[in-house]
């Protein structure tokens, strides 16, 4: 077991350095960048700024220096550092601005994706093993309903919903006196409170999603001869069920579930603009709007951070769950 | 038989399969009951019902099939009538009736330690804490000869050897002594060493624990090996039940008769064409009237088989077979002393064969290991090893050995399915001698319509996204100038040739059954006009009488189209019946070759006497100690030593110093031994 977390975690480096290069130039090689959407701004407000100003400004910035030189000041500072860089439009150092959300976006998405796993699992075994009956009908349709319907469809409903008939404050995951509030246990509970709406809202379709997968897969399990050969030897059904094929048709799942981890963190971002989340996804789109260059890039390069380390974490939960996983690979 | 011996009695047992065109019928009335202490055995081609009959007694059927009269009983209470969640039926499986099954790798799970499988069985049955049921599993194991049981039983499935396996799931079985062990087909996925070793196995566990066993087999020589009583059983009935001594030997039913005629012949003339039985079995749902093997049985009378059902009739000493011809209608059967016709297969013993078809010499095939971080080869695979021999015209050349043994890869390298690593393969084409290895454009395109390769697996190997005519007609639009139309005139005629209807160009390969689409390979061959066709397994996946039909053709089609073949098995009955020569392949190397008869009669190598001592049903009559444990090594050849040496009775010191290379022996054959001159093997098969 450990030689294959070793070797898996060796894997993910090579994909983090391809991955934060990529980040890096998917920003920089458009072009146009922060200085002249700064003069374009400047311009219509008719204040012209002089091809002196945007040339030091490009100076201070460090942008007239070659792409790949400000890839290397960008990265070294980031990891030797820490140092993510300085955003243009809010001046501030990018890692302050970034960290909060970054933990927000985090906290939301492992909220959703445990949301997904309590509801879907039992449902989706339901529906395998009494395959065809009425409730397994009624999951299926529900379910489809939820794939079919787009996130911030149902955000708006439910936030209609919420207000009107429960009144609760909805919109943004803090009350207005916690947002700029320090830590503390009534911030804590005031996010858990805030919390539920956009997880249920961002988890409808990896609901429906993993109900299907797990499903189909148990199905295909139930079927097996080592089911057979278990009930031959007198086991009680549930436990049979669970010990046998359900652990097998897991693997699938957990294979699904970095797929289903990154449709929460990109397509959050619609949810959040709806739903005025302080996640990474509204700050993004203006990061990218306004060619803030270190903000976007670093804000890209920690979601494809979290992808990778995702599809790492769910490597090594399958070799945890599958013998075959752990040793005829190593 | 008395009650008071009887352990399990199945009467009048009906089970039916629930399908969108109604329900059908697959077990129709079965009775049998099943004395303590004794073997019986349930033979039977696959779709008899077999394996449905055997999960009904511990009501573990698949959803769609449905008891639907009939009791099973053991000892006072009837398990068709418990309660499916009930616990006297969970008491009954696994505690009172051990089942094991034809495949360990998927019957036992992959996630779970064997050790943690058999513990759980244990605890299922008995209070006993975690620690001492360790103990007993590892006990269990040692019993059944598993080797290292202390370390094994912390092993996965997939990290055993095929017999390995079969050992852990007969512990599983047997570790909570059930009074009667079902063994569904459990030897058949394994080598006939291997097999012949679990044979043993349950012997001695059965002697030991005096529990009852009912063995499922279709092979017949598994039968004369292990039972005690035999049950023959067609398409849901008995048809022949009775000792087992008295039913091979003196067997009554036609459909008995059949199977027997059938097999593989290994005592008298290996010559004497096979007899099969006509078609096949057909599907529940088309169950025939009245008997239901009149449709294949050469006695049937119309107006009696085709409107009763016949009810057993006594014919010994519990001796019973439900046969018109034995019973009131006896009479109507002027019964012919040679009622079952030899298939028309002319003979033809050794011919002139002198002329070279295939010259292979030195041949070698490596694989490289890879392992670690970087996948870096860490050591070689020697899968075949400087294998020199020849194949005459017209001659079929029997290649025979353990799985691991080399002689697929042999075969594959040999039509360039594998590059070889060394050595030279010459085929003598008709515009003279082609190096394979150099082969190129034109003359490797000849050498593609010369050289035609069959596969174990016929659902496999047929695209199941083309229709019939297009598989058989692709190799020659492939490779000749042929026009659409010639091909199909072509395809319909090599369909006829292999005895399908041409009507089945036009469908797809799964509209037929596993023989019909061997025969549709077959065709496929034969399509270029080839002039040796390899044959990989190419009957090993089929029924004994369907294997019986296939070797009788392919031996036609030698005769009609003058064709040489390399026929490769792990069965040495089927290489007995088709090959004029036979070479034993151990290790990546040739270890024996010579004439059939005298590879079978006067082997001269201690592998093939070992071979030949483990064929079922003659393992009896020879000194067991010729029985071999373990494996055929998988890596490959060494280059230390004979390979043979660390299973080989006879090893001596200069076996394991120096590798033995192939020399003429006295009784014709060559052989790679280096205390040839000084032994003097035995062999089980008796000459004509």
């Amino acid at each position: 077991m450990l030689s294959f977390v070793i070797r898996r975690t060796f894997y993910a480096i090579p994909a983090l350095i391809a991955v934060s290069f990529i980040s890096f130039m998917v920003i920089a090689l458009p072009p146009g960048d922060f200085v002249d959407r700064l003069a374009q701004e400047r311009a219509a407000l008719g204040d012209t700024m002089t091809a002196t100003e945007i040339q030091s400004l490009r100076a201070a910035y460090g942008l007239d220096r070659p792409v790949l030189t400000q890839y290397w000041t960008w990265i070294s500072g980031i990891v030797l550092r820490g140092d993510f860089g300085y955003s243009f439009s809010w001046n501030l150092p990018v890692s302050e601005v970034i960290w909060p959300r970054i933990g927000l976006t985090v906290v939301l998405s492992v909220a959703s994706l445990l949301f997904i796993w309590v509801v879907a699992i039992p449902i989706g075994i339901y529906s395998a093993v009494r395959r065809y009956s009425v409730g397994d009908y009624v999951f299926t349709f529900i379910g489809f309903l939820g794939l079919a319907i787009p996130n911030f469809l149902l955000a708006l409903a439910v936030m209609y919903v919420a207000f009107t008939v429960f009144g609760q404050h909805v919109g943004g995951l803090f009350s207005p006196q916690y947002v700029e509030a320090p830590w503390s246990w009534g911030k804590v509970m005031d996010l858990f409170a805030h919390l539920w709406l956009p997880m249920i809202v961002l988890g409808t379709a990896g609901t429906a999603n993993v109900i299907r997968v797990i499903r189909a897969n148990l199905i295909d399990e139930v079927r097996k001869p080592y089911v057979t050969a278990a009930r031959a030897k007198g086991m009680v059904e549930t436990r049979l069920l669970l010990k046998y094929p359900v652990r097998h048709a897991l693997n699938p799942f957990v294979s699904s579930q970095n797929d289903i981890f990154v449709d929460i963190i990109s397509g959050g971002t619609i949810v959040a603009i709806v739903m005025g989340l302080q996640t990474t996804g509204p700050l993004l789109l203006d990061a990218l709007r306004t060619q803030d260059m270190n903000m976007a890039a670093s804000f890209i390069l920690m979601l494809s951070v979290l992808v990778v380390l995702g599809t790492l974490l769910s490597d090594l939960v399958l070799g945890w769950l599958d013998p075959r996983i752990r040793y005829q690979q190593g | 038989m008395t009650s008071s011996d009887t352990l399990l009695d199945i009467s009048d047992l009906s089970i039916d399969f629930t399908t969108r065109n109604g329900p059908v019928r697959v077990v129709d009335g079965l009775t049998l009951s099943l004395p303590r202490g004794k073997t019986v055995c349930l033979v039977g081609e696959s779709g008899c019902g077999k394996s449905v009959t055997a999960k009904s007694i511990l009501r573990v059927l698949d959803l769609q099939a449905k008891i639907t009269s009939g009791t099973i009983r053991l000892g006072d209470s009837d398990i068709t009538a418990l309660h499916l969640d009930s616990p006297e039926l969970r008491a009954v499986r696994g505690g009172k009736i051990g089942m094991i099954h034809q495949e360990p790798m998927s019957f036992l799970s992959p996630l779970y330690t064997v050790g943690n499988q058999i513990i759980e069985a244990l605890q299922l049955h008995r209070k006993i804490d975690a620690k001492t049921a360790r103990a007993a599993a590892i006990d269990m194991l040692r019993q059944v000869g598993m080797p290292e049981p202390e370390t094994r039983v912390d092993r996965y499935v997939f990290e055993l050897s095929g017999g390995q396996r079969q050992r852990a799931m007969i512990a599983m079985a047997l570790i909570c002594q059930p009074r009667l062990l079902i063994a569904d087909e459990p030897t058949t996925a394994l080598d006939v060493t291997t097999q012949a070793n679990i044979l043993d196995l349950l012997r001695r566990l059965q002697a030991e624990q005096g529990m009852a066993v009912l063995f499922i087999t279709h092979d017949l020589g598994v039968v004369e090996e292990i039972a005690d009583e035999v049950a023959v059983m067609y398409l849901g009935r008995i048809v022949e039940q009775g000792p087992a001594a008295e039913v091979l030997a003196n067997p009554k039913h036609p459909y008995t008769r059949g199977l027997l005629a059938s097999m593989p012949r290994l005592d008298g003339d290996f010559n004497r064409p096979l007899r099969a039985i006509p078609g096949m079995v057909p599907a529940p749902a088309n169950r025939p009237s009245g008997c239901p093997f009149r449709t294949r049985c050469d006695i049937a009378r119309a107006g009696i088989c085709d409107t009763h059902v016949p009810e057993a009739v006594t014919v010994g000493t519990d001796h019973s077979a439900a046969c018109h011809a034995l019973g009131e209608f006896a009479s109507q059967f002027a019964l012919p002393a040679t009622a079952l016709q030899p298939a028309a297969v002319a003979t033809n013993v050794s011919t002139a064969k002198a002329l070279p078809l295939l010259r292979v010499e030195r041949l070698t095939k490596v694989f490289p290991i890879r392992k670690g971080f970087l996948e870096r080869t860490v050591g070689h695979v020697r899968a075949v090893s400087e294998v020199s021999f020849t194949i005459a015209r017209g001659e079929t050349l029997g290649l025979v050995g353990e799985s691991g043994c080399g002689k697929s890869t042999l075969a594959r390298t040999l039509v360039g399915l594998h590059r070889a690593d060394g050595g030279t393969i010459t085929f003598e084409a008709e515009d003279g001698p082609i190096d394979i290895h150099t082969a190129k454009g034109a003359i490797a395109r000849t050498l593609r319509r010369d050289m035609r390769m069959v596969f174990q697996d016929p659902t496999g190997s047929l695209n199941p996204r083309m229709r019939v005519r297009d598989i058989i007609g692709e190799v020659l639009e492939v490779n000749t100038t042929m026009s659409r139309a010639e091909i199909y005139t072509r395809v319909e005629a090599l369909l006829g040739e292999v005895g399908l209807s041409p009507d089945y160009a036009t469908r797809y390969p799964h509209a037929f059954s596993g023989g019909q689409r061997q025969r549709i390979a077959i065709a496929r061959a034969l399509a270029s006009n080839p002039r040796l066709v390899i044959a990989d397994e190419a009957v090993s996946a089929l029924d004994v009488s369907v294997q019986t039909q296939i070797i009788n053709l392919m031996k036609r089609l030698q005769e009609n189209l003058g064709l040489t073949y390399l026929f490769v098995s792990h069965d040495l009955g089927v290489i007995a019946n088709v090959s004029d020569r036979v070479a034993v392949m151990y290790a990546g190397r040739i270890v024996e070759m010579g004439a059939t008869e005298a590879i079978f009669h006067t082997p001269c190598h201690p592998y093939t006497e070992a071979l030949l001592a483990a064929i079922p049903g003659k393992g009896r009559r020879m000194n067991p100690s010729l029985r071999i444990e373990g494996h055929a090594p998988s890596g490959g050849a060494t280059e230390r030593g004979c390979a043979f040496a660390v299973r080989c009775r006879y090893a001596s010191t200069q076996c394991r110093s120096s590798v033995p290379v192939l020399r003429p022996t006295g009784s014709g054959q060559v052989v790679a031994c280096h205390r040839a001159d000084d032994l003097s093997l035995a062999s089980p098969v008796r000459a004509a």
